[in-house]
């Protein structure tokens, strides 16, 4: 009944806005928009102002990384209307060079969570005024959500007595960082049980 | 006399100052004494928990989500857990849910308790600080007793609770609640109406309804101003529709409002934990799907069945249906919000914490914009910040 009425919003937004919405999906309860990346300010002024969403609140907004996809970035907001009680997911693709535009001119609360954004994954917001990193250390190079971010990091940094100074050093791991695969090997796993090679090859002469 | 020119100068607030609530480091730029502008540096207690948890399974990234506000663990496992809950469309025990707003309740009062009178603290009350933190520590054996731990609970799981409560808890809990308000009474006689308290907060960082939803604020910050939205009440997760809840509003969204409204919200929050403790139903705590939740002990040790779903759920884990989620509950600050996305392994594949004191600290230039110097600790106390979840 809910996820009923959470379609017909959606496709109604759909409607009205079926230039700039790729697909709606109701998972979970919950309502998705997929939006082409360069109507992201559109589409998100267009949740805030129309009497029928009134989406006035930016509840979050953040990235995430899908390494195998050719636009490897999502940018996720979560609105929330007090007046409908309702929420509403929007979420644009985009890759390391193309940049989204800020959402901060439609809600300013963006500012933080485009440069949380930008300091995680490294997608590029255009026109954000103060794009700097937000979590990281100062002078931090890279972008640690990234998939491809191992979770031990490049450097590591001490207090040097010869140097009076912190310094800044590669890691250096005293154990081989170990990352146990507890799936089932009968129904997960990525690599070839032993054994199984052959059993491959028979079925192949079959 | 020759006009002087004063230039504007900055002034480093933090990030070792009493007043910053951990490790803020500000850069404000100053005029005589008025503040011009303020950009908060976060960061400095950045542990990467998101990258953390996406490499442990599940039931192991649970525990990081007490030490992101660790001023009230248990609210903030509730959040993961209810989101893991909806991918997994888990069914969970009704006594477990009451337990689990118990403690989230007790987490509420927890987190006021600190919040008032560090506050009170930073604007010249020493005494409110020593005499609440007392009933602090009771709550934190009510944490003990149910979990072992007096902070990092880890209690939460999919499907229930850990534990049940242990004997004669239900009633040590309702007689701390008397003595608790009576505390509190003692407590409000000091600040309520105290002529230093109300000159350091009363109509300091002022914010208008439009302000609060533009800010993205929530919890008692947005309720300052004037909206009456609290989760527990308007998307109730939980037993909370069972409950009779009270939502208190403000109506300056003053730093004094956002105070008084603790105040009340502690006592609203002992109403909930008696109701809590009334209707609390005995039974399960846990749920009995294997898939979800692990056999009790003695089924462990009797059938082979309990054996292996034992020994699947301690070394694989849960496997979470493939999807995304947002979960949010009222946290005592705000809404604490977890999107988790799952890849269908027993791993997260991103869980995006959602802290309410990242986006309220976000508003502190536009909050201390023509305030003195000696109103930013006080609109930043008020704001109650704690910067296990700001930075995470």
């Amino acid at each position: 009944m809910v996820d009923k009425a959470l379609k017909e919003l959606g496709d109604s937004i759909a409607d009205r806005l079926e230039n700039e919405v790729n697909s709606v999906v109701v998972a979970y309860g919950e309502l998705t928009l997929s939006v082409r990346a360069e109507h992201i300010q559109k589409v998100l002024t267009f949740l805030r102002d129309d009497p029928d969403c009134c989406f006035k609140q930016l509840i979050d907004l953040c990235g995430n990384d899908y390494p195998e996809r050719s636009k490897r970035f999502d940018v996720v907001y979560h609105l929330l209307s007090l007046q409908l009680n309702q929420r509403i997911r929007v979420k644009v693709k985009t890759d390391e060079d193309t940049p989204v535009p800020t959402a901060i001119e439609v809600f300013p609360a963006a500012g933080w969570f485009e440069r949380e954004a930008w300091d995680m994954y490294g997608i590029f917001f255009a026109d954000h005024p103060d794009l700097r990193r937000m979590l990281t250390d100062y002078g931090f190079q890279g972008h640690p959500l990234r998939k491809d971010f191992p979770v031990s990091g490049f450097v590591e940094c001490r207090y040097s007595e010869e140097e009076k100074r912190v310094i800044y050093e590669p890691v250096k791991l005293t154990q081989e960082s170990r990352d146990f695969d507890f799936m089932s090997p009968w129904e997960s796993a990525k690599y070839i049980l032993p054994g199984d090679e052959k059993a491959d090859d028979k079925a192949g002469d079959k | 006399m020759a006009e002087v020119e004063i230039q504007n100068y900055c002034l480093n607030f933090g990030p070792q100052h009493p007043a910053a609530h951990g490790v803020l480091r500000m850069i404000m730029e100053l005029d005589g004494e008025l503040i011009e502008r303020v950009d908060p540096h976060i960061g400095l207690l950045h542990r990467g928990t998101e990258k953390l948890i996406e490499q442990k399974q599940y039931l192991q990234a649970m525990p990081y989500f007490d030490r992101l506000d660790y001023v009230a663990p248990m609210n903030q496992e509730h959040a993961f857990i209810l989101a893991m809950e909806k991918l997994l469309d888990a069914e969970v025990p009704v006594r477990a849910q009451y337990i689990r707003v118990l403690f989230s309740e007790i987490g509420r009062i927890l987190n006021h308790i600190l919040n008032l009178t560090t506050h009170a603290m930073d604007v010249g009350a020493m005494t409110p600080i020593c005499w609440m933190f007392e009933e602090r520590e009771l709550l934190m054996e009510f944490y003990e007793r149910i979990s072992g731990a007096r902070f990092h609970a880890a209690f939460f799981r999919p499907g229930g609770v850990h534990q049940d409560m242990p004997a004669g808890m239900a009633e040590d809990i309702m007689a701390w609640t008397d003595g608790f308000l009576k505390m509190q009474d003692d407590m409000e006689t000091l600040l309520v109406d105290n002529r230093i308290f109300k000159q350091r907060n009363v109509d300091i960082g002022v914010a208008t309804a439009e302000q609060a939803l533009a800010w993205g604020w929530s919890g008692p910050m947005l309720r300052s101003t004037g909206f009456a939205w609290d989760l527990r009440k308007s998307q109730p997760y939980e037993i909370y529709n069972e409950l009779d809840i009270k939502v208190v509003i403000g109506n300056a969204g003053d730093c004094y409002d956002r105070l008084m409204m603790r105040l009340a919200e502690m006592r609203e929050s002992i109403k909930l934990i008696r109701q809590c403790l009334e209707k609390m139903p005995a039974g399960p705590v846990m749920s009995l799907d294997n898939k979800i939740a692990p056999p009790r002990r003695s089924d462990m040790k009797n059938s082979m069945e309990g054996l292996i779903h034992h020994f699947k759920h301690y070394t694989e884990g849960i496997r979470v249906p493939e999807g995304e989620v947002y979960a949010a509950i009222e946290a005592p600050k705000g809404e604490f919000g977890v999107y988790l996305v799952s890849d269908g392994s027993n791993r997260p594949y991103r869980c995006k914490i959602r802290a309410p004191g990242f986006v309220h600290m976000q508003s502190m230039d536009f909050l201390c914009r023509g305030h003195m110097l000696a109103d930013a600790p006080a609109i930043l106390g008020a704001m109650d910040i704690v910067f296990g979840e700001v930075d995470r």
